[in-house]
């Protein structure tokens, strides 16, 4: 499986955050975007997961099969956000998350005890720390099955074991012939990755 | 899909789900109006199905709003747009509409004969405005959600979605109203009015959500 870009440029709001990005990910490989704020991360990331509309440039990915057909389709999305209801209990956010997303790795339980987070399944989602919420979304990735992962400040709010546990859950992912594309201003603990330096803020 | 309908009517009785504010609203509505109109009980048998009608129908409204707005604020709406290869996105706005009109509408067809004893309705009269209330609503929970698509992004949209929707609304309230009197007033017909009616649910059941999802897969920012 491959992941290209090329020339890519992104835009808010009519106008332009970023142009001329290139680059080529095999399986396994993984690329850390870094850079300022206001540099277009973020922009860059909903760009390839096409929830934003690219303004020029080429996107695909290579050998995905029917499986996976398009980006949108081989990614998962870790936003801001982290697409959990508070009313909810994380299991049931999780089982939710599992049977939308289809190709079901982990159950919701062992995804709970890899991210730490065992025993605590069915406590709201409202109830727990920012940190421990960010973890529960990390668990989302594992419940289903996506061999690109587009993460937006993966580690933003978690403590520094965690950080470890962040870092070898991805390298896992990457061993097992997955891409992860990581927009961050933390180092990620990755051995050997590429690293793609945003722009300087406008 | 059946993931998402379970999601969305649990969200919806849990705490802070709408599935009792808009019964509360439309009790208050339907519980006034004997008092503003007077004790005259043929005035209020005979504007009855009416007031019922619109009770729901700015009932139906209130709720809207949230529709797609609180999936967009926890960043789940994201998720739900990416997942068009596999469920094709009107699909999922689809289930989203029947699981809110389960929710939050349902209570109100369910109320409606009770509210419609405030008003000194006859049973029949009340039996057949509960089931055009049944058959009718639906359609106005699909033009709402694409009220509520194209307004997804605005902070305090819902006032907007009620404005932008309400217009639409008129011809199932119109067909809605009076096939609920042809069941009682003798010349006037029954079955033709709710055809009709049944035939804008069916057909709003297709545009809405196709719509719907076009305005949420241009709305992501």
């Amino acid at each position: 499986m491959r992941l290209i870009a090329e020339n890519l440029g992104g835009e808010r709001g009519g106008e332009a955050v970023f142009s001329g990005i290139g680059f080529a990910l095999e399986a396994g490989q993984a690329l850390v975007v870094t850079g300022p704020n206001g540099s277009g991360k973020s922009t860059l990331l909903r760009v390839v997961a096409g929830l934003l509309p690219k303004a020029e440039g080429r996107l695909l990915l290579e050998g995905g099969g029917d499986e996976f057909p398009s980006i949108a389709s081989a990614c998962h999305y870790l936003g801001h956000q982290n697409a959990m209801k508070t009313a909810l209990s994380v299991a049931e956010n999780l089982r939710f998350w599992r049977e939308f997303h289809g190709e079901g790795r982990l159950d919701v339980e062992e995804a709970l005890e890899t991210v730490g987070l065992g025993g605590i399944g069915h406590l709201p989602f409202g109830y727990l720390s920012t940190g421990q919420r960010r973890r529960a979304a990390i668990a989302k990735l594992l419940v289903s099955h996506r061999p690109l992962w587009l993460l937006d400040e993966p580690t933003a709010g978690l403590d520094k074991a965690s950080e470890g546990r962040f870092a070898g859950l991805m390298t896992t992912h990457l061993g097992d012939g997955g891409i992860v594309v990581a927009a961050t201003h933390l180092p990620l603990g990755l051995d050997g990755v590429n690293e793609l330096r945003m722009g300087g803020a406008r | 899909m059946l993931a998402l309908f379970a999601r969305d009517i649990r969200l919806s009785i849990r705490a802070g789900g709408g599935a009792l504010t808009g019964v509360i609203f439309f009790l208050a509505v339907i519980a006034t109006i004997p008092f503003g109109v007077g004790p005259d009980l043929k005035l209020l048998s005979r504007i009855g199905p009416a007031i019922l009608w619109i009770g729901a129908l700015l009932a139906c409204l209130l709720g809207l709003d949230r529709l797609f707005q609180a999936d967009r604020e926890d960043g789940s709406l994201d998720l739900l747009v990416l997942g068009n290869d596999r469920h094709m996105l009107a699909l999922t706005v689809l289930v989203k509409c029947i699981a809110h009109w389960a929710g939050s509408v349902l209570p109100l067809v369910v109320a409606a004969p009770l509210l419609g004893l405030f008003m000194n309705m006859e049973p029949l009269a009340i039996g057949a405005t509960a089931l055009t209330l049944l058959v009718g609503t639906p359609a106005i929970t699909f033009i709402g959600a694409v009220g509520a698509a194209v307004a997804v992004a605005l902070p305090r949209g819902g006032l907007l979605i009620s404005v932008l929707v309400l217009p639409l609304t008129i011809p199932v309230l119109i067909f809605g109203v009076s096939a609920s009197y042809g069941a009682t007033a003798n010349p006037d017909p029954f079955l033709q009015p709710f055809l009709i009616l049944a035939a804008l649910t069916l057909f709003l059941g297709v545009l809405g959500p196709v719509s719907a999802a076009l305005a949420l897969r241009h709305g992501t920012d």
